[in-house]
């Protein structure tokens, strides 16, 4: 994969995130709270815990069909990080050696319970978490923390991340294609040119945040960045965020995989 | 209402390694002029819009701005009274939306909240750019991002208003609507281009520099054809006046 492919593929993700619909609208505060309660839920589960997690892949599968967000480019980032997930659980087999007992005259080791339950909950939250950042606009994002009580330098360091990582980038990809159409036959692609067009890139940006700089001094930048109320907390923030809390809770807290399981059991018998 | 003045006396600049980029510059520039201001690459021009709201103080000389003198201490009022557009609208936009960008001026002088929300408006309805008030500037075309950047700097109201190549990097037609736009502003405007048709439809006078110093100052009548002049400042005889 070469720089520009990789520079569209953060712009997509980015957007993604100015699309309109129902999860975009939702108040990114609400969006934000939702996320992390839905995080710390499935981190909760104890370690050997499969079937009850399963249930909770409703909730990334909701955001994602309703926030239209293609299944494939969402797959694609979790697969991108997952040998992280792998390499912290590959040993879990061979180490927690203890039989569990699952079907008649079937058993496993519990390091391979543990190791697919490491599996689900990163795919679970990796999944929620880049939703997150498909479906909220990045600006949308830092207010939430701001409203939330992060201070407010470390916010705006966020904004200034977001608006000049895009520059910064076309800027890189200026600089490599120049370098790439100059460098025949792999002369000139080697670790010294590498250096140089880093140390470039860091002159120009100090030169550039210097420019930056007087714009916000002469429209009378005191120290603090100033921010407006954007927004309001509607119904249907409320109701997205009551529906989720309750989902989790059941989930969370009642057996209900096994009383479903054994409700159709019921029916068919 | 104060005189919108801008008088530059005998005044020095040089930057800290050496060069001295202004040299007993000195005009004086009144109420509702529109000026050009021309020269070579490296005349001096940035380093005198620089000079227009205190981001650079001169080394020697005074800088005189609606009556006020040019300190430390005036310059955060002298910033109130002149808006500068910048050349690159990357460097101006640096907000993550445009509303907010436009925002940030009016919010800074500590107007309420429904007020900025007016005035954020009225200078985006200015450049006719309303509906891109919700969008991220890395979305925009560079004709889009640099109505915008006229509009943050509106917003703040300013009475004189300064601009470092406005045209540059737009295609004819965004030049075209902004050549439109800043003939309706009735601010005093000062203009530091290489794009001399632009000053030639815009502005009434016109300053020549040359290393830093003013070589020439009159009507863009007289200044703009004399060919003489231009082409020894690395200039020539604007295209519309050109004879083929």
């Amino acid at each position: 994969m070469n720089f520009d492919e990789k520079y569209y593929n953060i712009g997509f993700l980015d957007q993604l995130s100015y699309k309109d619909t129902f999860v975009h609208r939702l108040d990114p505060r609400i969006k934000l709270i939702v996320t992390l309660l839905f995080l710390f839920t499935v981190i909760s589960f104890s370690k050997y815990e499969i079937v009850a997690l399963l249930p909770f892949f409703l909730y990334p599968v909701l955001l994602m069909t309703i926030g239209e967000i293609p299944l494939m480019f969402i797959l694609k980032k979790v697969a991108l990080v997952s040998p992280f997930a792998i390499f912290i659980g590959i040993f879990n087999p061979l180490l927690d050696s203890g039989q569990v007992f699952i079907f008649k005259g079937l058993t496993i080791s519990a390091g391979w319970l543990s190791f697919f339950s490491i599996l689900i909950k990163f795919t679970l939250t990796v999944s929620t978490a880049l939703l997150l950042v498909a479906t909220t606009s990045f600006p949308g994002v830092c207010h939430a923390l701001r409203q939330l009580g992060v201070p407010s330098l470390f916010v705006s360091q966020l904004l200034f991340l977001y608006r000049y990582i895009f520059v910064l980038m076309e800027e890189t990809m200026r600089i490599v294609r120049a370098r790439n159409m100059r460098s025949f036959e792999q002369h000139g692609k080697g670790i010294k040119v590498f250096v140089r067009i880093v140390g470039i890139l860091f002159i120009r940006t100090v030169e550039r945040a210097e420019r930056v700089y007087f714009a916000m001094l002469s429209r009378g930048f005191q120290g603090d960045m100033p921010t407006l109320k954007r927004f309001h907390i509607k119904a249907g923030d409320l109701v997205f965020a009551v529906s989720v809390a309750v989902f989790l809770y059941i989930f969370r807290f009642y057996p209900a995989t096994e009383i479903l399981g054994r409700f159709v059991q019921g029916v068919f018998s | 209402m104060s005189h919108h003045i801008v008088e530059f006396k005998n005044v020095y600049f040089r930057y800290p390694d050496g060069t001295e980029a202004l040299r007993d510059i000195s005009f004086r520039i009144t109420h509702g002029e529109s000026v050009g201001i021309i020269g070579a690459n490296g005349a001096g021009k940035s380093t005198l819009l620089l000079h227009m709201n205190g981001y650079l103080m001169p080394t020697s000389g005074t800088v005189n701005i609606g009556d006020l003198y040019l300190t430390r201490q005036t310059r955060q009022e002298i910033r109130r009274k002149v808006g500068i557009v910048f050349q690159n609208p990357d460097d101006q936009l640096f907000m993550p939306t445009v509303y907010e960008d436009v925002a940030f001026g009016p919010l800074n002088m500590g107007m309420d909240e429904t007020a900025v929300r007016e005035r954020v408006e009225v200078a985006l309805n200015l450049v006719n750019s309303l509906e891109l008030r919700d969008k991220p500037p890395h979305h925009l075309s560079c004709g889009q991002k640099s109505a915008v950047a006229i509009a943050s700097v509106m917003a703040v109201e300013p009475d004189i208003l300064a601009m470092d190549e406005p045209a540059a990097n737009l295609d004819p037609r965004s030049r075209r609507l902004l050549i439109n736009l800043l003939k309706t502003f009735e601010h005093s405007k000062i203009i530091a281009s290489h794009d001399l048709d632009l000053i030639l439809d815009v502005c009434h006078r016109c300053i020549v520099i040359k290393e830093g110093t003013v070589v020439a100052d009159g009507p863009v009548s007289e200044i703009l054809t004399n060919k003489i002049l231009l082409e020894g400042n690395h200039l020539e005889l604007p295209l519309s006046l050109q004879k083929r």
